[in-house]
């Protein structure tokens, strides 16, 4: 019951894009298109799950007993970039077909917000999943970690669709581009705003 | 180009909100209110000064290769710095801005200007162009806080002008998409004239 | 521009640039470490004394394994005589934790609230952080069933804001409740 309560906060309530406003950038820069969008999310999914696990351990195994929590900032950025780096370098030796289809997006995410932020949020915020609050365990931050990266790739599958039928039409002039894809996605965030208090 | 025109220029020509289009997670996530998109451009300027600063002095003597890992460590570290001092003078503040000011090290501007900018050109006019680009940014943040909090809650910098609530969406997330579009349109609409 | 690149001036610069920043992060905490923890501490008292009467002397936190209760104060006299405790509760409002101080005299009384964290609604449940609104001055000194009207009790709700008001009532019972035990042994 719990977990489930974590994935549907995650995914629905408080979407990674909608209601946290993390990743906007790659969110806006490639859903022009549903099949770059599919691939950037799935590689957003890969990463944020990976980077939360590594970092989580780093924060509770290293920074936490020596009393350097104040270097988490520096820590995690290093760490995920160089993560990155590996996942880049292994998938091209392993499956080079997955690496095909996620390459190009894996260095653009070292500097997705949403990454870092998930990371830094599970182990400073608090959560009332299960009545009282506490910090996550690894178990939970997992979880939480791969169900919001699958409500980052909800979002940016929705929208890429709608914005492939926004490019049919005519936009107003001072609108085309980025102005009327923001509006939208207001419009849509005003939708998800509908599950807000179910959990 | 003129040291003043690299001051101004973060203004129109090359505002990062409206023009580059660039750090958009704290533009939407902080400017609920005038008062918090003024402190959140504030803070950004400071890493982004001091960064351009750094990066123009050490870019010739670091290696190609290497050059990105070294611009995320000097821009974490400025960061990190930012984040104690704000602990330890301002710590109301950091508490309403919270996980943006960590996340300032993935704002692209700063990184986009240490790439663009600062790793070709003199300190004196790299810490210019921080300035600019920071005066920019810190405008266009507190543009969008003054109109979201003028709908969002009818006040202006915290000064209410109405009795009871203003359109809450406006507060809320949709509210931040939805001014930041029609604020672009007007902006295209100004500067291509 | 750049330097051209071989193992020996990456690993080189890579080191040095991550030296001078430790230092200058070093050097930084050293300097940030007192104040910060001043911040936090006269923070903490400033949440504490804003929930209790004036006057007496206040311990340390003491942790509690109450249901929502983190931690709680207590304030004594000059004769060690408790005088009321403040104590820290949480429970789960509309978006999120909500945290409040709770000030209640050792008879169980609510001396006073205050609204520690909380990620509620702005401009609908975050008005339950407006002192002197008619929510808040209702909890000086209540003594009636804890609930909302709507649910049978004597708590007046904010408008349109029932979750917020459940969970601010839940989390100001909570705390009597620890107090109510506490007292009785």
């Amino acid at each position: 019951m719990e977990i489930l309560l974590i994935i549907i906060s995650a995914i629905f309530v408080n979407n990674i894009v909608l209601a946290q406003f993390l990743g906007i950038c790659p969110f806006l820069g490639v859903s022009n298109k549903l099949s770059t969008a599919s691939g950037m999310s799935l590689a957003v999914c890969f990463v944020i799950t990976l980077a939360t696990v590594v970092t989580y351990l780093i924060n509770k195994f290293l920074l936490v007993p020596f009393g350097l929590t104040f270097l988490q900032t520096i820590a995690f950025i290093l760490v995920i970039a160089a993560l990155v780096q590996t996942v880049e370098i292994v998938l091209k030796k392993v499956s080079p077909s997955l690496y095909q289809a996620l390459g190009i997006f894996l260095p653009l995410i070292t500097t997705n917000c949403a990454v870092l932020g998930v990371a830094i949020n599970v182990v400073t915020k608090e959560f009332t999943f299960g009545g009282t609050a506490h910090l996550m365990g690894l178990g939970e931050a997992t979880i939480y970690a791969f169900a919001t990266s699958l409500g980052y790739g909800l979002a940016m599958i929705l929208f890429a669709g709608i914005r492939e039928h926004l490019a049919m039409n005519e936009v107003p002039k001072a609108f085309r581009g980025l102005p009327i894809a923001l509006i939208s996605v207001g419009i849509m965030a005003l939708a998800f705003l509908g599950f807000s208090g179910i959990v | 180009m003129s040291k003043f025109s690299l001051i101004t220029k973060g203004l129109l020509k090359e505002n990062p909100t409206f023009v580059l289009v660039l750090g958009m997670c704290p533009t939407l996530a902080t400017t609920t209110s005038a008062m918090n998109g003024l402190e959140m451009g504030l803070a950004t300027m400071f890493v982004l000064i001091l960064s351009n600063i750094v990066i123009s002095l050490i870019a010739p003597v670091v290696p190609d290769k290497v050059h990105i890992p070294v611009y995320i460590v000097v821009i974490a570290t400025f960061v990190t710095v930012l984040q104690l001092l704000m602990q330890a003078f301002t710590p109301a503040v950091y508490k309403t801005l919270g996980l943006f000011i960590p996340l300032i090290v993935v704002n692209c501007i700063i990184l986009g200007r240490a790439e663009a900018f600062a790793n070709k050109n003199g300190v004196w006019d790299s810490a210019l162009d921080g300035i600019g680009i920071g005066i920019g940014f810190t405008l266009s943040l507190t543009v969008i806080g003054i109109v979201r909090e003028i709908l969002g809650s009818g006040a202006i910098f915290g000064w209410k002008f109405i009795t009871g609530d203003g359109m809450l969406a406006f507060v809320m997330a949709p509210g931040a998409f939805i001014v930041l579009g029609y604020l672009m349109v007007l902006f295209n609409k100004i500067a291509k004239k | 521009m750049a330097a051209k690149s071989n193992l020996i001036n990456m690993a080189l610069c890579l080191t040095a640039v991550c030296l001078v920043c430790a230092a200058v992060l070093g050097v930084t905490y050293a300097v940030t470490c007192e104040p910060i923890a001043a911040a936090a501490a006269a923070e903490a008292q400033a949440s504490i004394a804003k929930v209790l009467p004036a006057g007496g002397e206040i311990s340390e936190e003491i942790a509690s394994d109450a249901e929502g209760v983190d931690g709680y104060f207590v304030q004594s006299d000059a004769e060690g005589a408790v005088t009321a405790y403040a104590v820290k509760s949480t429970t789960g409002g509309f978006g999120g934790p909500l945290t409040l101080m709770v000030g209640v005299l050792p008879d169980g009384t609510v001396y006073n609230t205050s609204v520690l964290a909380h990620s509620e609604t702005p401009g609908l449940g975050a008005k339950c952080t407006e002192e002197k609104s008619s929510f808040r001055e209702q909890w000086k000194g209540f003594a009636g069933a804890f609930a909302v009207r709507k649910d049978g009790g004597d708590v007046d709700a904010i408008t349109a804001s029932t979750i917020t008001s459940r969970a601010y009532t839940k989390a100001v019972a909570q705390a009597v409740e620890l107090v109510k035990s506490m007292s009785n042994e």
